[in-house]
């Protein structure tokens, strides 16, 4: 008991001291605000790529699914398209963080955030993608019939009939996606990226004190999750009302 | 204007669901496709535009044989209409929309002419003011006569009828018949599967008895009923009057 008791103690009389040293001081709290923007510039834009990956992806795989004789270029392209899903999933985020930026890009001289929203873009992707795919399988089979039997090429329907209804039932998913990937940004120290992980990190590292700046950050990260879970739960809640439209 | 010749089709799993099939169907003809269930109709009428690709035989349409290579499938389907069991109408689109997609994405039509034509076939089975409505806020029957107007709505030389209205309330089946009976009469070629016997009666030119993959008759519907031949036939309508 006694040793909870002076802790707390403890705690409470160096407490604004060390928020002084650790966030006022020298301006440290800028660090965290850079930091902050550059994890949303990473997440926001790495989820854009992911999308557009992820769809392109999910489109090859269901349209080389539902072709009965598919030809030669839809079969390589459903072949690199596994290749991929297979690699990227296969592999920790950080080691293609690290390839992307020190063997792909190694003898350019590439913005890191530039090869920090490549590197998770092309992971997303392949999450996106099978995100994609169940929302492509979740339409019922009659909207592609019938947009067929009106003589909607395969591409015509997948674009009007069939990837709209699909992208209202995935929207949810896709903002969960988004909050996996905030998360998942935070090993962008490892290219010496200064999110907001590594802005916490460094501040640690210069006043020798890791409680402040650790939990200043997992506060941060804590407070935009919720915020963007609350947003993903309207939006459902949203799409079922309208459904009932 | 549809020729069908030795026409067979194995799914995947190695069943033979259609085993040889041969049929004319000339202009201005409606043709009523009954049997039980499971003998091959949705098949049969699937693969009369490909929704399902043929295993063997040859199918005919205006003088171009259309399951064969090089041919745009697409381009043959616009000039055939499908009405299905369950609808399938566009649910996040307007009864308007769904009408005039087709129409103007494939450029028959610009929005403007396809609007007005929407609108006139829309008055034509009493639903203008649903113009603006979504699927789900229409019912069965309603929703039928929209999927009817949306397949006119590519002016077709023939439509297809799979179990129209099999799916509806038994008091929405006269509003959707009506519009197929109005449609016969104004001289479109159909092919109709339908357990409606009064309705095969009344429009259709000939009957067919389809079971276990085969054609086993066919007659007008008079002598279909009042005279079948074939045993199997016999069973059958001894069964569903
Ligand atoms: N895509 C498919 N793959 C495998 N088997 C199929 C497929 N579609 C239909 N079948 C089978 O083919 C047979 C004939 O089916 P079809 O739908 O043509 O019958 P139907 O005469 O229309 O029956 P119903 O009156 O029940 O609609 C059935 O045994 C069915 O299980
Ligand atoms: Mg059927």
């Amino acid at each position: 008991m006694s040793f909870i008791v002076k802790f707390i103690n403890n705690f409470a009389d160096s407490f604004s001291e060390k928020f002084y040293q650790n966030l006022i001081s020298e301006n440290r709290w800028q660090l965290v605000i850079k930091g902050l923007l550059i994890t949303l510039e990473v997440t926001f834009f790495a989820v854009l790529l992911g999308i557009a990956i992820g769809f392109v992806i999910a489109i090859i795989r269901s349209t080389y699914d539902t072709t009965l004789k598919p030809g030669i270029l839809l079969r390589i392209l459903n072949g690199i398209s596994k290749v991929y899903l297979t690699v990227v999933r296969g592999t920790p985020v950080i080691i293609q963080l690290l390839i992307v930026y020190f063997v792909i890009f190694a003898s350019v001289d590439v913005n890191k955030v530039v090869a920090a929203v490549i590197a998770f873009g092309i992971n997303s992707g392949a999450y996106v993608a099978e995100i994609v795919r169940s929302g492509i399988m979740s339409v019922d089979k009659g909207q592609l019939e019938a947009g067929r039997s009106l003589g909607l090429n395969y591409f015509q329907t997948m674009t009007t009939i069939i990837l709209p209804q699909a992208l209202k039932n995935i929207l949810p998913a896709l903002g969960n996606e988004f909050i996996v990937l905030l998360k998942e940004t935070s090993v962008s120290g490892y290219i010496a990226l200064m999110d907001l992980t590594k802005a916490a990190d460094t501040i640690r590292s210069r006043t020798y004190e890791a409680f402040f700046p650790l939990l200043t950050a997992a506060f941060v990260y804590l407070i935009l999750v919720m915020i963007l879970s609350a947003g993903v739960t309207r939006l459902e809640r949203w799409l079922r009302k309208s459904d009932r439209r | 204007m549809i020729v069908v010749k030795n026409l067979h089709k194995t799914f995947d799993n190695e069943i033979e669901v259609l085993k040889g099939v041969d049929q004319h169907i000339k202009p201005g003809e409606k043709v009523v496709i009954v049997g039980p269930s499971g003998s091959g109709k949705s098949t049969f009428l699937r693969c009369l535009n490909l929704l399902e690709q043929p295993t063997q035989g040859e199918i005919w349409f205006d003088g171009q044989l259309i399951n064969a290579k090089n041919v745009d499938i697409d381009k043959i389907r616009a000039r055939m209409g499908m009405v299905f069991q369950h609808f399938n109408l566009f649910s996040h689109k307007t009864v308007l929309q769904n009408i005039t997609l087709a129409p103007i994405k494939l450029k028959l039509l610009s929005p403007e002419e396809a609007n007005n034509n929407a609108l006139q076939l829309l008055r034509r089975v009493g639903l203008e003011d649903k113009a603006d409505a979504y699927p789900s806020q229409i019912s069965g029957g309603q929703k039928q006569r929209i999927a009817i107007v949306r397949s006119l709505a590519m002016n077709p030389k023939v439509m297809l009828f799979d179990e129209p209205t099999s799916a509806l309330d038994p008091e929405m089946v006269g509003e959707v018949l009506d519009v197929m009976k109005e449609l016969a009469d104004s001289g479109m070629t159909m092919a109709v599967v339908t357990h409606e016997m009064g309705f095969a009666r009344e429009i259709a030119t000939r009957v067919l008895f389809m079971d276990d993959g085969k054609i086993l008759e066919e007659a007008p519907p008079k002598e279909f009923f009042s005279n079948p031949k074939n045993p199997r036939l016999k069973e059958f309508l001894s069964k569903i009057i």
